[in-house]
């Protein structure tokens, strides 16, 4: 009398396409990926349920927190006409050099009178503690500097998308878009006079940049 | 290789064979290793985008900065923003409120409640108005508060909202209610 046997099969299973598959798809996300910049300003948003992404491109974000006020154009290109617009506007020259140093910046805070000063800086000694912020106050004068740079960058996307009219596949993605991106613990008077500061430009239409929250 | 290693039949006993190694290699690690990275990337590229909350503001009128709409009472609720995380609520005029300034919370329980029962009554008494928020922030508030309170008229649906300005009788409000505290 001979044991029934039961078959055993191999419980090993070819991994080798499902490996080519997920290195695969790897390649592909890190390839996609934008490499984020750390953020000079730390700004910690608050949150909301709103289910509208920010914009990528054709849009500037002023930055609040600990009472300092930044700002960052997103398009390298629309950056440059608009320091070019800044520099006539306060008479303030830069060098071919500074140009291209200010293209790479995300965003910044200090007086445009200090702002060749903070480009002559390597990258990573900008910091946060050695900006002061960019002069905000309730008038429309060269003394609210933050109301011209939003002003001057607004110009600066009409330009860009009127020189780019013509080129194949290109849509023109309409004015610039203004976001504000305020921190959580950040008190209203400063958020306010920002608020007001678009307004006075007839900027009435912007965002507040918040983190996602799971709905209550 | 077998014909570079044709040998000169130094060897008499046949071939020597190279001893093969196993040809599989076991890939389980690897592919795991690659499921997390792709996890990890996802994850910090696509949900990590900042959400926009759009507001919008009525034009300014820059000729005369105390020009202020007037609405019917009976249609508008008052939000005072204070400090402490804290709101106080009041429906109709300041001067003769039909519910007098209230102190509540933000969120589900709170604020939320208000809104609710609000967008319910309002149109019985104004003959079928719907109802109208103003947002005061006082210079206590923070801007979680502002951002919890218009996601909060998204959330409820209150079609008609504004954020204005705070006077000194709302001030004094929020002072006696003890929300004006730094």
């Amino acid at each position: 009398m001979g044991k029934a046997k039961v078959k055993r099969t191999s419980t090993a299973i070819d991994m080798t396409a499902m490996c080519d598959v997920s290195f695969l798809l790897l390649t592909f996300f890190v390839l996609t990926a934008t490499a984020r910049q750390p953020e000079v300003l730390v700004v910690d948003t608050p949150q909301s349920t709103t289910p509208d992404k920010l914009p990528d491109d054709n849009l500037g974000v002023i930055s609040v927190a600990n009472g300092k006020v930044f700002f960052g154009v997103k398009n390298p290109t629309v950056r440059e006409i608009t320091l070019k617009n800044m520099s006539q506007k306060y008479n303030v020259n830069f060098s071919a050099q500074d140009y291209e140093q200010f293209k790479q910046l995300d965003e910044f805070g200090v007086p445009i009178k200090n702002l060749r000063q903070l480009l002559s800086l390597p990258n990573d000694q900008r910091k946060e503690s050695i900006q002061p912020g960019i002069p905000v106050d309730s008038t429309e004068t060269v003394s609210n500097e933050l109301y011209s740079w939003v002003q001057e960058a607004r110009k600066a996307t009409i330009e860009y998308n009127r020189s780019r009219d013509g080129e194949r596949d290109f849509v023109d993605p309409g004015p610039m878009k203004v976001a504000i991106k305020a921190d959580a613990e950040e008190k209203y008077p400063t958020v306010n006079l920002i608020i007001e500061t678009l307004r006075n430009q007839k900027q009435n239409k912007f965002s507040f940049v918040t983190g996602l929250r799971a709905e209550q | 290789m077998a014909e570079l290693n044709q040998d000169s039949g130094k060897q008499k006993g046949g071939k020597v064979r190279a001893k093969k190694a196993g040809g599989k290699v076991d890939l389980t690690a690897m592919v795991d290793l690659a499921f997390l990275l792709i996890t990890f990337f996802m994850l910090t590229t696509s949900l990590n985008k900042p959400q926009a909350m759009d507001v919008a503001m009525p034009d300014k009128n820059k000729i005369d900065a105390n020009d202020n709409l007037e609405i019917a009472d009976n249609r508008s609720i008052t939000l005072l923003l204070g400090s402490d995380n804290k709101i106080s609520w009041y429906y109709g005029q300041l001067a003769k409120p039909i519910y007098p300034p209230t102190t509540i919370d933000y969120g589900k329980e709170g604020i939320r409640q208000v809104l609710l029962k609000m967008q319910k009554e309002v149109p019985a008494r104004s003959g079928g108005k719907d109802l109208i928020v103003v947002i005061r922030p006082s210079e206590k508030s923070v801007q979680r508060n502002l951002v919890d309170i218009l996601d909060e008229m998204k959330i409820v649906d209150v079609k008609r909202y504004m954020i204005s300005k705070i006077n000194s009788d709302e001030i004094e409000v929020l002072k006696r209610e003890g929300l004006f505290n730094d």
